[in-house]
């Protein structure tokens, strides 16, 4: 009797979540490209006195509204200051605001859309009464008031921390307050994932072997929260970005002489019909860095969702 | 229905009340009274004349007090003096300022409906053909962009780039509510609303463009997940052509989310206005927030907020109204 040829076994390749979630995002290419951008934006602001080529701050007397020349690529803007230093000192500015914001409303959101979840009853009620009230209110508008508010204070509780924080203070004003209204987008869709774990059988088997809220929420939930927390957070970077910018532009966010991407923009009304550079140049910084992390977060959206298979 | 909606309309009420509590505490506790802006310069003006006058306006009064008082008004429709626009504020921000808004922001979203609606049901019908990547890729570039940048560049582009090449022939005018020379009572008709157009062809395309965005991505999201459900396989399945499986079954329960989008947009677009506004000068009423706000003349602030509040509760209960006439599952009693 002959052997039998061996059948052709195609391996089985074991992968673990986070790998079938590497896999999945890596096929996404916008993602994969916007991904490097995010990377070297943020090389670009850690390396801001590197490669900055001027002062961001050195004013040019006999150089006002300098067009894009050789020397300075983007131009100058109306007090004679190099407008690509200042582009790449900005970045900083962008980067911490969108990370900061980001970070911060998602632990609030992550709280509150937990203790909400998980408990529910009367404190997921409260909650989301507090959500909705959050909601009704007219935001950018608010953002406004509050800014200025802080910005012109003078009690003496602000007054020591601008003294303590001098120009950096409008930057901690600023993320505060888009924190502030920033985590009721998490704090639902982190709810409504709560809601639908907390009666998994593996929650009551935790239970059943001892474990208490505490542990029940942090070890048990939170982990399997993660996937909406992320993508949510990457697409908060964005978003704060934005509303700073927008802040800026109207003169309520963050303060010159520090230079961002958005005060740069603050008179483009008025100088676009002659100097249509000043504007361009930080205009298509946000641009580009808002849509990179909107890509960044879609790509996650696809890794990380277990429905969609790929 | 009746009972739902009487039901809701008192629930209403305590937010409005805690929402018109927080407007107002925010905007009163600005440092820098409207007297403070009044006598700013003023080198003869002495302490207790400042004195007497915030005792005049009421100003010396603690917080609560003023907001009561501030309340009560507010109820009979009284919402103080404009000092900046010298007339009443309400009178002002409704009259002169809420029409140029409305103006700006209806035509901008039924634009916006109109073009992203049918988009995104194309888009979604045909996911991951190179329409669909082209669509989508457009609604995120459009979703990032700023406003405040855009618009600028759109002025630029129309206002000073394209009649220098043009020889004038192409020429949008760089903002602004209508031709300064044009008086409307001798001009004719058309001449006044071709002005118009002119004037509002930028600020509209501009605030169009990002509500095509949204309403696009989320008109297809809702597509996809329709196209996928049991009901229309089994349309399909028993033989029924696929347009109508698509228009019939289909797109009915894809168009009832809308109405939650819109809710939510309506109210926004009053207060996200105030970018557009700034961009291309129109005095609309974000404009006048904004203006407000600089000004210090926070009876028009008020008014504009509570206003915009009132709207966006106003449009959550419509909203579910709305959601119950439309879709037969949906019964509150």
């Amino acid at each position: 009797m002959t052997a039998l040829p061996a059948l052709p076994v195609k391996p089985v390749v074991s992968r673990s979540a986070g790998a079938v979630a590497l896999r999945r995002f890596r096929r996404h290419r916008l993602a994969m490209f916007f991904l490097i951008v995010i990377v070297l934006l943020i090389v670009m602001a850690v390396s801001a006195p590197l490669i900055s080529p001027y002062d961001p701050n050195a004013q040019d007397l006999s150089g006002f509204y300098e067009p894009p020349s050789a020397q300075h690529l983007f131009g100058k803007d109306d007090l004679g200051r190099d407008i690509l230093s200042r582009i790449i000192w900005g970045s900083r500015i962008s980067l911490l605001v969108g990370f900061s914001v980001a970070t911060l409303s998602i632990l609030i959101g992550t709280v509150m859309g937990t203790l909400a979840g998980f408990f529910g009853g009367r404190s997921d009620y409260l909650i989301s009464r507090f959500i909705e009230l959050m909601l009704s209110l007219p935001t950018l508008p608010l953002l406004l008031v509050i800014s200025g508010l802080l910005a012109a204070s003078d009690s003496p509780a602000v007054m020591a921390f601008k003294a303590a924080l001098g120009a950096g203070s409008s930057i901690v004003i600023v993320v505060a307050v888009l924190s502030l209204f920033g985590w009721m987008g998490t704090a639902r869709l982190v709810r409504s994932e709560a809601l639908k774990l907390r009666n998994l059988e593996y929650m009551d088997a935790a239970r059943a072997l001892g474990a208490r809220n505490p542990r029940l929420m942090l070890r048990h939930m939170v982990p399997n929260l993660l996937p909406v927390i992320i993508v949510q957070a990457t697409l908060d970077v964005g978003g704060a970005i934005l509303t700073e910018a927008a802040l800026s532009f109207l003169g309520f966010g963050i303060q010159p002489p520090v230079s961002t991407w958005g005060n740069m923009l603050s008179n483009a009304q008025e100088v676009v019909l002659q100097y249509p550079w000043i504007p361009f140049f930080p205009g298509l910084m946000i641009l580009i860095t808002v849509l990179a992390f909107n890509f960044l977060g879609d790509g996650m959206r696809d890794a990380l969702d277990p429905r969609s298979k790929l | 229905m009746a009972t739902y909606t009487f039901r809701r309309i008192l629930q209403m009420l305590p937010l409005l009340l805690l929402i018109s509590l927080i407007i107002y505490a925010l905007t009163a506790l600005q440092p820098g009274d409207p007297v403070d802006q009044l006598t700013l310069g003023n080198s003869q003006i002495t302490p207790a004349d400042i004195a007497r006058l915030k005792a005049a306006y009421g100003l010396d009064q603690p917080i609560y007090l003023r907001y009561f008082y501030w309340l009560v008004q507010a109820l009979h429709g009284d919402f103080g003096w404009s000092r900046s626009f010298s007339a009443p504020a309400a009178l002002y921000v409704f009259q002169e300022r809420l029409p140029n808004t409305l103006l700006l922001t209806v035509p901008a979203l039924l634009i916006a409906l109109l073009i992203a609606v049918p988009l995104g049901i194309y888009s979604a019908m045909r996911q991951y053909s190179l329409p669909d990547y082209v669509l989508t890729f457009f609604s995120f570039v459009a979703f990032s962009t700023p406003v405040f940048w855009l618009g600028p560049m759109v002025l630029w582009l129309f206002a000073i780039w394209l009649p220098q090449v043009t020889g004038g022939a192409v020429s949008l005018p760089p903002g602004g509510l209508g031709s300064p020379d044009l008086d409307p009572a001798t001009a004719g008709f058309w001449a006044v609303l071709g002005d118009k157009l002119k004037y509002l062809a930028l600020p509209l395309s501009v605030l169009a463009l990002r509500e095509i965005a949204v309403i696009l991505r989320f008109m297809r999201a809702n597509m996809l997940e329709v196209l996928n459900l049991d009901y229309v396989r089994t349309a399909r399945a028993k033989g029924l052509p696929v347009s109508k499986v698509v228009y019939k079954h289909a797109l009915r329960n894809a168009v009832i989310p809308i109405i939650t989008l819109l809710s939510l947009a309506i109210p926004g677009l009053f207060g996200g206005a105030i970018i557009t506004e700034t961009v291309f000068s129109w005095p609309g009423m974000g404009r006048a927030i904004f203006e407000g706000l600089v000004n210090k003349d926070f009876n028009v602030v008020l008014a504009s907020l509570t206003f915009i509040s009132l709207l966006t509760l106003i449009f959550s209960l419509l909203a579910d109204l709305a959601y119950a006439a439309v879709d037969p599952r949906i019964r509150y009693d």
